[in-house]
């Protein structure tokens, strides 16, 4: 199962994805997705090394499964931060 | 070690042995509970001056009797979220009348003096690359309070009952 | 209501500078997150699962219409135009950004409002009974010892690094509607001997994962002795709580551990050496903060009863709601207005922006520009006369807060859940949805009579489970959402903590489980038994059949 690196972004709070340059993207779907442990362990250094620098808070490695190609969290918590409370589609950004 | 008092770095004539070193066999030292109870008769024929440095459970009636011989009492903030010493200091300063120096050691951090303060601690061990300016922040952060303590400064209600 | 004065203005605002440039130093890299949490936590600022969260206080529940309408304006230009009120008498905001944190907090300052203390290891919001100062059965306004609380423990210097949380929470009726008993430490006022006013000390009760209800640490303090005596109890926790374990962190751990004797006798040896010195509350300071809950100018009015009920024979929702959601008031002619964020469907305790300005609106046409928060997540305009009873009523259905169901079945507590909170294992709102939409006919909540359900979408039980009539706890089974009954609980003055039903069930069943508790009840009730004092009768084995079938007695 493929893996993404989540986290909030520090300045405002926001779930932000780990995506392509080493930035940090709020669409899922932007998201870098990780199929290796080699890729995992690398990806997450540097979401540490940014966690450090004052960029994001606690990056996760979590799991995602594809849907018709687009990503989407395995747990469902981790899909309620991706895509906002399901008691409240009309907030849901992205 | 540069300690903060008085709105100055100072250094300590003190050799804090409570933090793992070994007694000195001459000079001012400060000496763990354990090293207290071990060599209290060596130590008070030293004939120097003394200090205990006590440990975030190690509540200040376990040497109350002996405040006397101290000169300086340390207490330990082993995590800056460990809170015990503030209760501590206020009992040394409150209860049992102790005037020497009180010393916060351990994680002594910027955001936090300002309650060491007022609770009655007069030095610090700052870990912070300008300690002094840190005081001096920390100082400038509250001109309003509500709690009484030691430290004689009036609160909201005293200065209320003057208006 | 208080209203601060220069000290306490200067207070706020140098707190917000304060934290203006703790979040400087954290978007600096100056201090680390490890650093940061607790200083944002004193300040009500959570990291949650969307955003930041922050919470604000309503002290002991009383707050202006300025400042719901202050509420409003951060909800549309801060968040996403609406706010949760909590059973904690507090407001949260869901969206919030670090970086605004400080203006917003300004904002709240500038109208006196602060989230200092509603989050860290400290002492918390002080909350009340939500009728205090107008309810018959009050012996006094708490109010003003709440107050006297609120600012002796604001910034605390000895306090602040507490073991855990510290939560106080304080009744002047013997109608315990503040759930005194399951708080740190309750306050219920009453009447020593000498008929003199003065509190029984409550201390340890808690939810969470150990609940437990409060003990009698002193059956009756003098009003003068308030703060040494909350002192010593502090100050005996704070050096002996545990801090080794974050779940055996309060202090109802160490109150059940050593035994309320040892506990009491701790704090009166620490009490001795304060009790008549610089803390004991001087009669001047109360006399001041109590012209602040002076009751406002009544009109010398003739009771509405009568004239009332010729409507109410005349209109069957207006009678349903009276009946429903007014309570009576001290001073004729004028009567209590419950407004519930209960409607079926909403997420309990939500409100909008433009709700929030509708209500501040009715409080200053209607009710003296003062509101009142529950903990059971509901709003109350506490002096509306009964004259004008009728139009509010149609105001407040035009509304949609005019759901008459206070105190029952659909008046449920409900806290964020795993929708909002990263402490949660289950989504805790679908399920107060699911209920509220299988018991919409009000005829038969009426029929069904006193009911409190109270949801948690986890163990830190911040919807109060434990004390519902019937209780729901949310946990996660191997990544999935399943729901735990329990039924007996109850938050009043004769409090009890529930007893588990059975296994968890999945989202799906729980609806159906309520219909069959609720319809065993109604076949096994006494005249005028609420479900609680059946449930106390007969105990659980007819529900846990009713909802897991007869095989379930083998068990």
């Amino acid at each position: 199962m493929p893996q993404m690196i989540i986290a909030n972004r520090l300045r405002d709070g926001a779930i932000v994805f780990l995506a392509q340059n080493e930035g940090w993207e709020q669409a899922i779907a932007a998201g870098t997705l990780i199929d290796s442990e080699a890729d995992a362990t690398r990806l997450m250094a540097v979401a540490k090394r940014h966690e450090v620098e004052c960029q994001v808070i606690d990056p996760q490695l979590i799991e995602v499964e594809l849907k018709d190609g687009q990503p989407r969290p395995t747990a469902i918590r981790e899909a309620i931060r991706a895509f906002g409370p399901t008691v409240r589609t009309d907030l849901t950004e992205v | 070690m540069a300690l903060v008092r008085n709105g100055e770095l100072v250094t300590s004539s003190f050799v804090d042995a409570g933090g793992a070193e070994a007694i000195p066999p001459a000079g001012p030292v400060i000496v763990s509970l354990d090293q207290w109870k071990a060599h209290r008769d060596e130590l008070l024929k030293r004939g120097t001056p003394l200090g205990i440095r006590l440990h975030s459970d190690q509540p200040p009636e376990l040497v109350a009797a002996d405040l006397p011989h101290f000169d300086v009492v340390a207490l330990e903030f082993p995590k800056f979220r460990d809170g015990r010493a503030y209760s501590y200091a206020r009992l040394l300063r409150e209860r049992y009348g102790f005037k020497g120096e009180l010393r916060a050691v351990g994680e002594v951090l910027l955001e936090q003096l300002f309650f060491m303060l007022r609770t009655g601690f007069d030095t610090f061990d700052i870990q912070s690359a300008d300690p002094l300016k840190d005081w001096r922040t920390a100082l400038a952060d509250f001109s309003v309070w509500y709690q009484p303590t030691a430290d004689g400064r009036p609160t909201a209600m005293q200065l209320r009952r003057k208006h | 209501m208080y209203r601060y004065d220069e000290f306490d203005a200067r207070f706020v605002n140098e707190r917000v500078a304060q934290f203006r440039r703790q979040v400087k130093r954290r978007l600096a890299g100056e201090l680390t997150e490890d650093q940061f949490r607790p200083l944002r936590l004193m300040n009500g600022l959570y990291l949650q699962l969307h955003a930041y969260m922050l919470r604000i206080n309503v002290p002991y529940g009383t707050l202006s219409s300025k400042q719901m309408r202050k509420f409003a304006y951060l909800a549309r230009n801060y968040d996403k135009n609406f706010g949760h009120f909590t059973t904690r008498q507090n407001l949260q905001f869901n969206w919030i950004k670090l970086e605004q944190v400080p203006d917003i907090l300004q904002h709240l300052a500038d109208v006196e409002v602060t989230g200092i203390q509603s989050s860290g290891n400290c002492v918390r919001n002080i909350t009340a009974d939500q009728y205090a100062g107008r309810a018959k059965d009050e012996l006094e306004d708490p109010r003003v010892y709440c107050e006297l609380l609120r600012q002796y423990s604001f910034l605390h210097p000895e306090f602040s690094y507490l073991p855990r949380k510290f939560k106080i929470a304080v009744t002047g009726s013997p109608n315990d509607r503040a759930a005194v008993a399951v708080h740190d430490i309750g306050l219920r006022m009453h009447k020593n001997e000498q008929g003199r006013v003065g509190f029984e000390v409550l201390v340890g009760g808690g939810l969470g994962r150990t609940p437990y209800i409060g003990q009698t640490i002193r059956k009756w303090l003098a009003p003068e002795h308030l703060l040494s005596y909350v002192e010593s109890i502090l100050r005996i926790y704070n050096m002996q709580g545990r801090r080794d374990n974050i779940h055996k962190a309060r202090i109802k751990i160490i109150v059940n551990q050593m035994g309320i004797d040892k506990y009491r006798e701790l704090v009166d040896e620490d009490w001795e050496f304060t009790k008549n010195g610089v803390l004991k509350v001087p009669d001047d300071e109360v006399a001041r903060i109590n012209t602040y809950f002076a009751p406002p100018q009544y009109e010398s009015l003739a009771d509405q009863t009568e004239m009332l009920a010729k409507i109410r024979s005349g209109d069957r929702a207006f009678d349903r709601w009276v009946r429903g959601n007014v309570i009576e008031h001290k001073v004729p002619g004028y009567a209590i207005v419950n407004i519930s964020l209960k409607a079926p469907g909403k997420v309990p305790g939500d409100i909008t922006a433009d709700k929030m300005d509708a209500v501040a609106d009715l409080a200053d046409r209607h009710s003296m520009g003062e509101i009142r928060v529950t903990h059971r997540q509901n709003l109350v305009l506490v002096d509306v006369k009964q004259s004008e009873l009728y139009e509010l009523w149609h105001k407040l259905v035009a509304l949609e807060l005019a759901t008459p169901n206070l105190g029952l079945l659909t008046d449920i507590i409900c806290c964020p859940g795993l929708d909002f909170c990263a402490l949660a294992n289950a989504r805790s709102i679908p399920i107060a949805q699911d209920i509220s939409h299988a018991f919409t006919d009000l005829d038969e909540l009426q029929k069904i009579g006193q009911f409190t359900i109270n949801i948690s979408g986890c163990m830190n039980a911040c919807g109060h489970h434990h004390v519902g009539h019937i209780g729901i706890l949310g946990v996660d089974k191997r990544g999935e959402e399943f729901f735990q009954l329990t039924l007996g609980g109850s938050s009043d003055q004769n409090a009890s903590l529930g007893d588990r039903l059975g296994p968890g069930l999945p989202q799906a069943d729980v609806p159906a489980a309520i219909r069959k508790i609720v319809d065993t009840y109604l076949v096994i009730r006494q005249p005028n038994e609420r479900f609680l004092d059946t449930y106390r009768r007969v105990g659980i084995e007819p529900f846990k059949t009713a909802v897991y079938g007869a095989e379930s007695q083998a068990a």
